[in-house]
């Protein structure tokens, strides 16, 4: 099936004199990227369905990089994408080795602290597309002007899930966080989320992480006794909140808690960047795709490569150029838009770099809702009623 | 002078009613999996019936004999007889069809396949798959120029038109359009050919001779955001005068001066406004809206919507019979 659709495709470009010319004397050029994958050793999941795959984010680079490459055909454009796993011990030198080869686009899967230093060591040798990290502080006080965002922030998150909550008129909430760093921030996000759309939150608990295991043989047993008791006497709230980066606790919590209240947030109804469910605008043809090339279902880390990918895509067809500067300035100026399978077209925040998109609400099982929801309205754009606003912004570049 | 008014508006009634025809009209729900049969005249509901999974796509033969509905998650096109809806016969399609385009004689039926980025032609006499042409990827919309041509598809993410030649199968042309193409539409006269953006919420106008774009139509609403206004379905009356586009969850139908790519107006119709057809005399043009379970019914000549009729669940696409 592949070999079939590139000799034909090589046959299109020649067929087609219009678009061959573009692409100037010298035949094809290559576009040249990187994905730098910094692992953290972590425990296994909660769950054995969310163990990670080996390719996590790399499956979505080579999907965008096919997407690219089948338009780059009738263009005169070739697009690679390396694939890099480091630890946060070797991500420097990792980097700096792209750095040294001259790869001016480098998209990282890396966590908020990571992140911040792999971006300040590319300064303006590379731009970083940062397609894991959520914290706020990257787009607020620490952001960089060298780094765009195609994860959602924890206040896009946050602020998605407030909406639903909210129009279903479910306003008291029961927030439990974990005691990481992450887990903090991300409840600080909820805590702003809730002063935004006018909810309450009746109580905030931590779950510690004492360390351990995060299953064992007898599975359930001792769980569902202690999941109740962590919960009981909560103030009466209509739904919980599960603040939880890591995945200690909150996968636990749907079914055990002491009242009969629906969970939200890291567990339950989960806001995300994408789910494997979503079927609207053609995502169905999307998830069949990424499923032909990886033989598993697509995560949010793959979705955030692939966009950050296909902007780089798009900027050189939309410029009939590969130069980087050329592309970099295209994807910052006002001009750019990028279709994502999300029903709209994405941009960038002019203030903080940060891709405007939906986030889906999504079940184990179903995308049940998608945010912005209609009822909230702005200004210019509705996708700016999820995160920090440019009134709000802390970000100075 | 009310004796007189009721007269003479029952007259005029009666003038209008002798020269119509009434025409089916028939109206895929993708959800509901069966078509919706009104009549063109009464606007009335006259029956539903089961046409397999997830009908999207629906057209007719020129000699009206022949009801095809790409049945999207059967793998193939179920073909209908307009009259009973009786299955017939089915085609083979390809993989996943959306959308496909009947040749201006009735043969071949050319079928958009978009989980294989291939147009499957089909044979609509012999049952036969004449040719798999491979596309961009994603390919949606599909077109035919009036002499039968030249084939158009749009690929979704490749964002292209592309031009196929309709004897050899070889695509000769490809033009990048904004982003999500999703409708390929000639004037009849040929000189013109409408593609819709859904995302990049434009229309690009082509001129089919030279394969460039001559001019691109923007929309704007007063009341409604941008990301909203979602170019899909466009038809074009016969004069080539006037250029109905359905702008999705924009909920409006934008009307264009055919001749000079300019908005006119713009109608206010149901939700998620999708796909649409005239009457054979194009006093009417029907809108499918799938997210209100409706069809919208426009007064061409008027620029106005007279009637919205429910019809299955989450109509898709829409047709008319020639006779």
């Amino acid at each position: 099936m592949k070999g079939r659709i590139i000799i034909l495709l090589a046959g299109l470009a020649a067929a087609n004199p219009a678009l061959a010319q573009d692409s100037g004397a010298g035949g094809t050029q290559t576009v040249r990227a990187a994905v730098l994958r910094v692992d953290v050793p972590r425990l296994p999941p909660i769950s054995r369905l969310d163990t990670r795959p080996e390719d996590l984010g790399f499956a979505g680079a080579r999907l965008a990089i096919e997407d690219n490459d089948t338009t780059g055909r009738f263009m005169g454009q070739d697009f690679e994408a390396l694939e890099v796993v480091a630890t946060p011990e070797t991500a420097p030198v990792e980097m700096d080795k792209l750095l040294a080869e001259g790869i001016p686009f480098i998209v990282t899967l890396a966590g908020d602290a990571d992140t911040l230093a792999l971006a300040d060591q590319a300064g303006d040798r590379a731009l970083v597309l940062n397609a894991g990290a959520r914290g706020d502080a990257l787009r607020g006080k620490d952001c960089r002007v060298n780094v765009i965002h195609t994860a959602p922030s924890h206040a896009m998150l946050a602020d998605a899930l407030a909406q639903f909550l909210m129009w279903k008129k479910w306003p008291d909430w029961f927030l439990i966080a974990g005691s990481h760093p992450e887990d903090v921030a991300l409840a600080d996000a909820y805590r702003r989320a809730a002063a935004k759309f006018g909810a309450k939150i009746v109580e905030t608990r931590t779950y510690e992480d004492t360390g351990g295991s995060r299953r064992s043989d007898s599975g359930h047993v001792q769980v569902q006794k202690q999941m109740p008791v962590f919960t009981q006497r909560a103030p009466d709230h209509d739904v919980l909140i599960a603040a939880d980066e890591n995945d200690v606790f909150a996968n636990w919590l749907p079914y055990e808690t002491w009242d009969p209240r629906p969970v939200a947030g890291s567990a339950g109804l989960v806001p995300r960047s994408w789910a494997p469910s979503l079927e609207a605008w053609g995502a169905t043809q999307f998830q069949n795709r990424f499923e032909k090339l990886s033989g598993r279902p697509m995560r949010e880390e793959d979705y955030q490569v692939w966009i950050a990918l296909r902007m780089i895509g798009e900027a050189a067809t939309r410029t009939q150029s590969t130069e980087p500067a050329k592309l970099k300035e295209f994807m910052l100026s006002e001009n750019f838009e990028v279709a994502g399978f999300k029903g709209q077209k994405l941009t960038i925040r002019d203030w903080d770099h940060q891709l405007r998109q939906p986030i889906l609400l999504a079940t184990p099982s179903v995308t049940a809702s998608v945010s912005p929801q209609d009822q909230y309205l702005h200004q210019s754009s509705a996708l700016d009623t999820l995160g920090i606003d440019r009134p709000e912004t802390e970000c100075k570049f | 002078m009310k004796a007189a008014t009721a007269i003479l508006t029952s007259a005029l009634c009666l003038g209008f009613a002798l020269p119509a025809a009434a025409n089916r009209v028939f109206v895929s729900n993708e959800k509901g999996n069966d078509v919706t049969v009104l009549d063109s005249e009464t606007l009335e509901v006259i029956g539903t019936y089961p046409v397999g999974a997830r009908p999207r796509g629906i057209t007719i033969s020129p000699d009206g004999k022949e009801l095809y509905v790409c049945a999207s998650d059967d793998d193939l096109v179920r073909v209908f007889d307009p009259e009973t809806m009786e299955e017939t016969h089915t085609l083979p399609s390809g993989p996943d069809p959306e959308l496909f385009v009947l040749h201006p004689s009735g043969n071949p039926l050319y079928i958009a396949n978009e989980d294989d980025n291939l147009v499957t032609v089909v044979d609509t006499q012999t049952h036969k798959v004449l040719a798999e042409i491979p596309v961009g990827v994603e390919p949606e919309g599909m077109g035919v120029s009036p002499d039968g041509k030249v084939v158009i598809n749009t690929s979704e993410t490749t964002n292209m038109a592309h031009f196929i030649d309709s004897e050899t199968f070889e695509i000769f042309a490809n033009v990048l359009v904004d982003s999500r193409p999703r409708f390929a539409q000639y004037n009849d006269a040929g000189t013109k050919l409408y593609v819709s953006s859904e995302i990049g919420g434009t229309v690009s106008v082509i001129d089919p001779a030279s394969q460039q774009i001559t001019s691109k139509i923007s929309f704007e609403i007063p009341g409604v955001l941008p990301e909203a206004i979602q170019p899909v379905g466009v038809r074009v009356t016969r004069d080539g005068k006037k250029v109905f586009v359905a702008l999705g969850p924009a909920n409006r139908v934008a009307v264009v001066n055919g001749e000079t790519d300019e908005v006119e107006d713009y109608l206010l119709v149901g939700q998620r406004v999708w796909q649409m057809a005239f009457t054979p005399d194009e006093k009417y043009l029907f809108t499918t809206n799938g997210n209100s379970n409706d069809v919208s019914v426009i007064d061409v000549a008027a620029n106005k919507v007279v009637k919205s009729v429910p019809v299955g669940q989450q109509p898709w696409g829409v047709v008319v019979a020639p006779n």
